[in-house]
């Protein structure tokens, strides 16, 4: 079944249209890859489908579940299951980090209508994924993501990712920042994430990543479209040749 | 021109405030003559209005009007509801002093106790011997209606080198709608004590009452004092109360004020370093919604030198409030190697929200640091999209936003069930905002 329906999509910023009729279908269980070069439109396009503000959608639609994701709120959008990692996550200075967790995964619940997990539930959680993570403790206590490294960063948002349970988790560039073992860490996250309920899309500049989740499908992004989509050898073709035979297709 | 008689909004002449309540007043002859002195300064300066440059943007001519006549001593009915707000307002863990409608309630006290580890009287009972209490060096028209028309109090005295074992807590509860409440306080330190006073101000049911406060602190040599005043006053109350302190020397002294409530608030502070070597830090904050004006005016004045100073106001204003903040940091020409800073923290939570800052600095030293600085903004966007994309909705993500920038002011209260207390205070502020 279909999870997230891109269709067509147009979107402008400042002004500058940046998508230029993008289409894009992932289905449950399945990993998608988004390739492509510095500026085509991946994180706008990551963005546009979280719900930042900033973006005007002059064209197509986006569905998520058959319902159209451009009409809900941000918050709406994360308690149906929508989870972006961000590729540059903020620092929210004064927020514990603990307690940010407890407030979103508990606001999540009551927009589904469920009971809020009681604190000793919900610490032991966050202690099995945080361990499996190899997040330190002390950093939980600390302001959210405040003086943390580009890597510990990265993880933060993969922590989350595992804490919410989101059906769809897209991963804009996880794994920049981050040294070969905490790779190998946050993709094991990600992994026991997979289920046949959800669908991961991995944006990547590297084909690296793809080693240690695998894609079903490998999509290429230029300049606002997506230009080819195939197998996970179409990330080994590109690693070898570059993107330039596609800035043409564009 | 020639007035016979100044009439107030409603028609009612000033002096019947004085007159109508003078037999209600406590003290002796002597103590009568000096309110009466007093309320003629306020008779002729009349409310502080915008032209009076320390009330230049808390014109209380236009915002309150006139002064309510004296609330009565309260009744069975009052004391009952006192006795709930004690209740729901009480710090655990601190001695109360309790005030209802400006008389002081030995049964809703904690007597015994403070006066286990302090000497405490009452204003009253110390206006029948000594009318000094009354007296400040202080030109300003609400202190001297304060000075003729303050019913009760607290007069505590800590002895030299005394540890308080906990924080005495002194509420004032409001139960009168549509009346004053006067009161006068005197909290004296003696050298090398350690103590936690804390002032709160609510209401027991009470609608637009207003309450006029003043308290004179003196700190002695080598002490460790923390002074806490919570004004969380009904929505339509008005709340205007002045601090005077002294400070001796090597004396730590920490102040902590937050506002959240009343219709109009001033509270104004008087600090002078007076000892060689102290710290006084001062953190504001105000939370203010609708259409609430809160004002916070400190002057702190290096009388002497090395002592240093530290303000720091945080504001979070919402709706069409108002917020001023007025800090002047006073360097006299013998306070060498004065270190005073001022730091003004506004946000603003609606494009029809208001601050007014106004840091001054007179310094009449050369070898100081000192200095303010001010930021004001709205709430970061990047920060609130992404609480959002966590699941929280908009009030719930500015509520967290909210905590953050005033928690770096309440982290700093040292005591725990207080810290909890004006926690508490700020999470019910936010919850009117849902
Ligand atoms: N807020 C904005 N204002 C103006 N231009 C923007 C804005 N956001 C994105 N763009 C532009 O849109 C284009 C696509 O940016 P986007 O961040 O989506 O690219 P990307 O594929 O994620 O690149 P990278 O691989 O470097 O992360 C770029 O040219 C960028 O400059
Ligand atoms: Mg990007």
């Amino acid at each position: 079944m279909a999870l997230l329906e891109v269709k067509d999509l147009k979107v402008r910023v400042e002004e500058r249209e940046i998508l230029h009729g993008l289409t894009l279908t992932v289905n449950e269980g399945e990993i998608h890859a988004i390739m492509g070069p510095n500026g085509s439109g991946k994180s706008t396009l990551s963005h546009v489908i979280a719900g930042k503000p900033g973006y005007e959608v002059t064209d197509g639609q986006i569905l998520f579940k058959g319902e159209d994701l451009l009409e809900m709120a941000p918050e709406e959008r994360a308690a149906k299951g929508v989870f972006l990692a961000f590729q540059y996550p903020v620092e929210i200075p004064g927020v514990t980090t603990m307690n940010f967790l407890r407030t979103a995964l508990n606001a999540q619940r009551k927009a589904r209508g469920e009971t809020e997990l009681m604190v000793p539930d919900f610490l032991k959680k966050v202690r099995e994924v945080s361990k499996s993570l190899n997040i330190p403790q002390d950093m939980l206590k600390r302001g959210v993501n405040v003086g943390f490294s580009g890597g510990e960063k990265k993880r933060n948002e993969v922590l989350q990712m595992a804490l919410f349970e989101p059906s769809l988790c897209i991963l804009d560039e996880m794994d920049s920042g981050l040294d070969i073992d905490a790779l190998r860490i946050a993709a094991d996250g990600v992994n026991a994430l997979h289920s046949p309920k959800r669908a991961m899309v991995v944006i990547t500049h590297y084909q690296r990543l793809l080693n240690y989740i695998v894609p079903d499908i490998v999509h290429v992004m230029s300049k606002g479209r997506v230009v080819k989509s195939g197998g996970k050898e179409l990330a080994l073709e590109l690693e070898a040749s570059g993107y330039a035979q596609f800035e043409d297709a564009a | 021109m020639n007035v016979a008689v100044a009439k107030t909004g409603n028609g009612r002449a000033v002096s019947d405030l004085f007159a109508s309540a003078e037999g209600r007043l406590p003290g002796s002859p002597a103590v009568v003559a000096v309110r009466r002195e007093a309320f003629e300064t306020y008779e002729r300066l009349g409310l502080p209005h915008r032209r009076i440059e320390e009330w230049k943007y808390t014109d209380l001519r236009a915002l309150v009007g006139e002064v309510l006549p004296l609330a009565a001593s309260p009744d069975a009915a009052a004391l009952k509801r006192a006795a709930d707000a004690v209740k729901a307002h009480a710090i655990s863990g601190a001695r109360k002093l309790v005030l209802v409608d400006g008389v002081f309630v030995a049964d809703l006290s904690d007597v015994k106790a403070v006066a286990s580890e302090a000497g405490f009287r009452t204003l009253r009972e110390t206006l029948e011997k000594d009318a000094g209490l009354l007296k400040t060096a202080s030109t300003d028209a609400v202190i001297s209606l304060n000075a003729a028309m303050a019913t009760d109090g607290v007069v505590l005295s800590i002895a030299d080198g005394a540890q308080l074992s906990a924080p005495i807590q002194i509420l004032h509860i409001a139960t009168a709608a549509s009346a004053s409440a006067f009161t006068r306080s005197q909290v004296a330190i003696g050298k090398g004590a350690r103590a936690t006073i804390i002032e709160s101000f609510v209401a027991a049911g009470a609608e637009a009452y207003q309450v006029n406060d003043a308290v004179i602190v003196k700190v002695g040599d080598n002490s460790d004092v923390a002074h806490i005043r919570l004004m969380d006053d009904a929505p339509d109350a008005v709340n205007i109360t002045s601090q005077f302190v002294t400070i001796g020397a090597n004396v730590k002294f920490n102040v902590f004020n937050m506002t959240t409530g009343a219709a109009v608030s001033r509270l104004q502070g008087f600090f002078t370093l007076a000892g060689e070597g102290s710290e006084l830090s001062v953190n504001g904050v105000n939370l203010l919604q609708k259409t609430e004006h809160g004002d916070t005016t400190l002057v702190v004045d290096h009388a002497v030198p090395n002592c240093v100073s530290r303000e720091v106001f945080r504001a979070v204003i919402d709706d069409r409030a108002h917020s001023v903040f007025q800090g002047r940091i006073i360097v006299r020409p013998d306070a060498q190697k004065t270190d005073g800073k001022m730091m003004i923290r506004a946000l603003l939570l609606s494009d029809e929200a208001e601050a007014d800052n106004k840091p001054e600095l007179e310094i009449f030293a050369d070898d100081v640091s000192c200095g303010h600085g001010a930021t004001a903004g709205a709430l970061d966007d990047s920060l609130l999209f992404y609480l959002k994309a966590r699941g929280l909705p908009e009030k719930q993500a500015q509520a967290l936003l909210i905590q953050a920038f005033v928690g770096e002011a309440i982290e700093q209260i040292a005591d725990d069930d207080l810290r909890e207390h004006v926690i508490g205070i700020a999470e019910r502020w936010l919850e009117r905002r849902q």
